[in-house]
């Protein structure tokens, strides 16, 4: 069953290279199709793999299967191979399957592009390489995957590249996670440079020794490596490029912006997690902080945001600093719960979000949306479905998993809990506010129309008309949110028996987990607080947006619209004394380094061309000049035996 | 009475070094190319008297062995040297050395 495992990634290559050589051939749908079916492929070998592990006992379910010795360099061998465990199986299961219920609704959502097959050749390789991140037996795989990702992400941000907007969306993108990845590589020195080996397996082991690296060298690494994450995970201060990555078509944002790119800074970080285990005490609390203040902050901006995907992308972004509270508090398997229940949901979210654009003609704005529930009965059930599900009501599986992420918090800190908890009811307020402007209240969608009908003479059959997406697209609707129901099953809290994730997990955690010292009394009191404190924001939001009792531009502020205005800050300082720091650099890399070449260069044709004179060309200058020299040396050489 | 002449090596050697000054000298004063050429194979030829001599005196074949070498040398220099003194002579007769300075610097 284990030869099967490299098929996992081999599936979505083949069908990459499949695409780029013959996909206009193939055409519409055809090439979707074929898309859909590698990616699915790759779900069955997953899940193959995935029951071989299971037949293992615990102690046996790591192993690794080395294809070819990738870079044999002397001290540094880097061979590539897959490390199966419980974490990337894990991963490459809902990698594949809800990649694959995406590339499914793509076929629809697509549908009538002109660069169709373009579309599907990027999505695979996406697959691709996210499933070599997480399947890499060694950093530099890993990074490979990173990278290819990173690319992908660019490529598909800009696929509707002649607009200005979306291009240079796609470049920020690239560049906020280029100082993420200069993290990572630093990282990765290090490591090299202190253990000797990037292999996952080589580093932990040797990390069992005493004193392999210094405290000071392991925080380090953990930051850097933080770093990294940050970046491609969106947290601050290197947020700022997903809620500008919706320029994409929405089955990138469910595929790559929600579910499965975005986390790959958690599954990183849990990966690692021996080298976090030996960092000071204060590196894993730097990232609990900035997830929990990345998680309040992006809240508020979701709160003001008019655009559909714009909400969900703030909201990805605060999601994300939640697994990120849970990973520095050391409950990765909290971090890896929530990562799965929000990639169901986030996923399911986001298409649903694409099935409300599709039927509104592309557009985007909240504003002209309302009662859409009766016209796209399918979207609107299953979009409530996530909605509960990310505001955290029982029992789906947004709740079970928040919970743990909320238990995690208090077990580091109260006051770390007391503010996660305002993030969590501001994201059940929100999520009900984008849900009640879409789906509930009046139907705004004609309001500019029949303003127009009645003024002038407007053909009235004109205007918007919303309609159910095609099967292709509910159809992966319906499964998410059978999943975002009922994920929360995957650990159940009641006893350490239904806590199948943290059983299964325990082989790649290597003892760091924490352990919860709060007696189940606390628990059940904490999980009401959280339930409570969801519906407050749900009913809070329902007075302010169906009921209207007040006003939503006293909530909605400019400034939270705005973003706090930290992209202009960023904008500002990159433009101002950033360019002048940059102009500054140009100046030194002109005039210093390029001064010194040139000087060389100089001083060399100046010495030569004063030189050049004692090349007379006359034979018997230059025998005599070898004759007085081998007359020299005769004469120091006898005198120097002589006397 | 006959004086019994012991020939050693320093008689070679003196032979050698006295080649090898008329070869050095007839290199810096003569301006014919040909004889210049002449005069550097009677170097080479001093030098390799005074390798046998004190191959002979040290009793260390090394000495011999050197001399096949540099006629080997000396054999591929001489194949190149003529036929560049050759071309030049046909393209200049009656040339001598000074005249040639095309590599000034």
């Amino acid at each position: 069953m284990d030869d099967l495992l490299f098929l996992i990634p081999a599936l979505p290559l083949l069908g990459f290279v499949l695409l780029m050589l013959g996909g206009r051939r193939l055409g519409e749908p055809m090439a979707g199709w074929l898309a859909t079916a590698m990616v699915g492929g790759s779900f069955a070998a997953s899940v193959v793999v995935f029951f071989g592990l299971v037949g293992r006992s615990a102690e046996e379910r790591v192993y690794e299967q080395t294809l070819f010795e990738w870079i044999p360099s002397g001290e540094l061998s880097v061979s590539f191979g897959f490390l199966v465990d419980p974490l990337s199986i894990t991963m490459a299961l809902f990698i594949t399957g809800v990649g694959s219920l995406i590339h499914l609704y793509a076929i629809g959502y697509m549908h009538g592009d002109e660069n169709f097959s373009k579309f599907f050749v990027y999505l695979n390789l996406f697959v691709f390489s996210m499933l070599m991140l997480v399947l890499g037996d060694n950093l530099l795989l890993t990074f490979l995957g990173w990278e290819g990702v990173g690319a992908c992400s660019y490529l598909l941000i800009s696929f509707w590249f002649t607009d200005e907007a979306n291009a240079s969306a796609g470049k920020k993108a690239f560049v906020a996670n280029r100082v993420g990845d200069f993290g990572f590589m630093l990282a990765m020195f290090l490591l090299f440079f202190n253990v000797g080996s990037l292999n996952y397996s080589d580093i932990f082991l040797s990390l069992l020794g005493d004193d392999v690296i210094a405290q000071s060298t392991a925080t380090a690494i953990v930051l850097l490596l933080f770093l990294g994450a940050a970046g491609k995970s969106a947290q601050f201060p290197l947020y700022l490029w997903l809620p500008d990555a919706m320029a994409g078509p929405t089955p990138v944002s469910a595929l790559i912006h929600a579910a499965t790119m975005v986390t790959s800074g958690v599954y990183l970080l849990t990966r690692m997690n021996p080298v976090i285990a030996l960092s000071a005490d204060w590196a894993p609390d730097i990232i609990a902080w900035t997830g929990l203040f990345t998680a309040l902050f992006a809240a508020t901006i979701a709160v003001a945001q008019n655009d559909i995907k714009k909400v969900l992308a703030y909201s990805t972004v605060s999601q994300l600093g939640f697994m990120f509270v849970a990973l520095g508090s050391g409950l990765y398997v909290a971090a890896i719960f929530h990562m799965i229940t929000h990639a169901f949901f986030k996923a399911l979210l986001f298409l649903g979000a694409g099935s409300v654009i599709h039927g509104m003609n592309d557009d985007q704005d909240m504003r002209r949306y309302g009662a859409l529930r009766k016209a796209m009965p399918i979207t609107g059930a299953t979009f409530i479905v996530g909605w509960l599900a990310i505001s955290g009501v029982p029992p789906f599986s947004g709740f079970w998993s928040k919970d743990e992420v909320l238990l995690a918090a208090y077990e580091n800190n109260v006051i770390l809990w007391l503010l996660l908890l305002v993030a969590a009811i501001m994201t059940a307020f929100y999520m009900s506010r984008l849900v009640f402007m879409t789906f509930f209240g009046d139907a705004r969608w004609n309001e500019e129309h029949d303003a127009a009908e009645a003024t002038e003479s407007v053909d009235a059959d004109a205007g918007v008309h919303p309609y159910e997406s095609p099967w292709l697209m509910w159809l992966p609707l319906v499964a998410l949110a059978g999943l975002a129901m009922a994920a929360g099953v995957l650990n159940l809290p009641f006893s350490h028996d239904t806590k199948f994730l943290e059983t299964w997990l325990e082989p790649v955690l290597f003892g760091n987990e924490v352990h919860v010292g709060a007696s189940s009394a606390t628990k059940w009191v904490l999980a009401i607080i959280a339930v409570i404190g969801g519906l407050v924001g749900i009913v809070a939001a329902a007075a302010v947006y169906l009921r209207k009792r007040l006003n939503p531009g006293k909530i909605e502020l400019d400034l939270m619209a705005k973003g706090w205005r930290y992209d202009e800050a960023v904008s500002w300082f990159m433009g101002g004394p950033g360019r002048k720091a940059f102009d500054a650099i140009t100046w030194f890399d002109r005039r210093v380094i390029d001064g010194a070449v040139n000087g060389t260069g100089r001083v060399t044709t100046l010495v030569g061309g004063r030189l050049r004179a004692s090349q007379t060309g006359l034979v018997r200058t230059y025998a005599l000049a070898v004759v007085l020299g081998t007359a020299a040396l005769v004469v120091y050489f006898v005198a120097r035996t002589s006397f | 009475m006959i004086l019994a002449l012991v020939i050693t090596p320093g008689y070679y050697l003196a032979l050698g070094a006295l080649l090898f000054i008329m070869g050095a000298v007839g290199l810096l004063v003569r301006r014919n190319p040909l004889v210049m050429f002449m005069c550097v194979e009677l170097m080479l030829n001093a030098v390799n008297l005074s390798f046998v001599a004190f191959g002979e005196a040290m009793g260390d074949l090394g000495g011999q062995v050197s001399v096949f070498f540099v006629l080997v040398v000396a054999a591929a220099e001489v194949v190149i040297g003529l036929a560049i003194v050759v071309a030049i002579m046909r393209r200049r007769p009656n040339v001598n050395a000074d005249d040639l300075s095309v590599l000034r610097g």
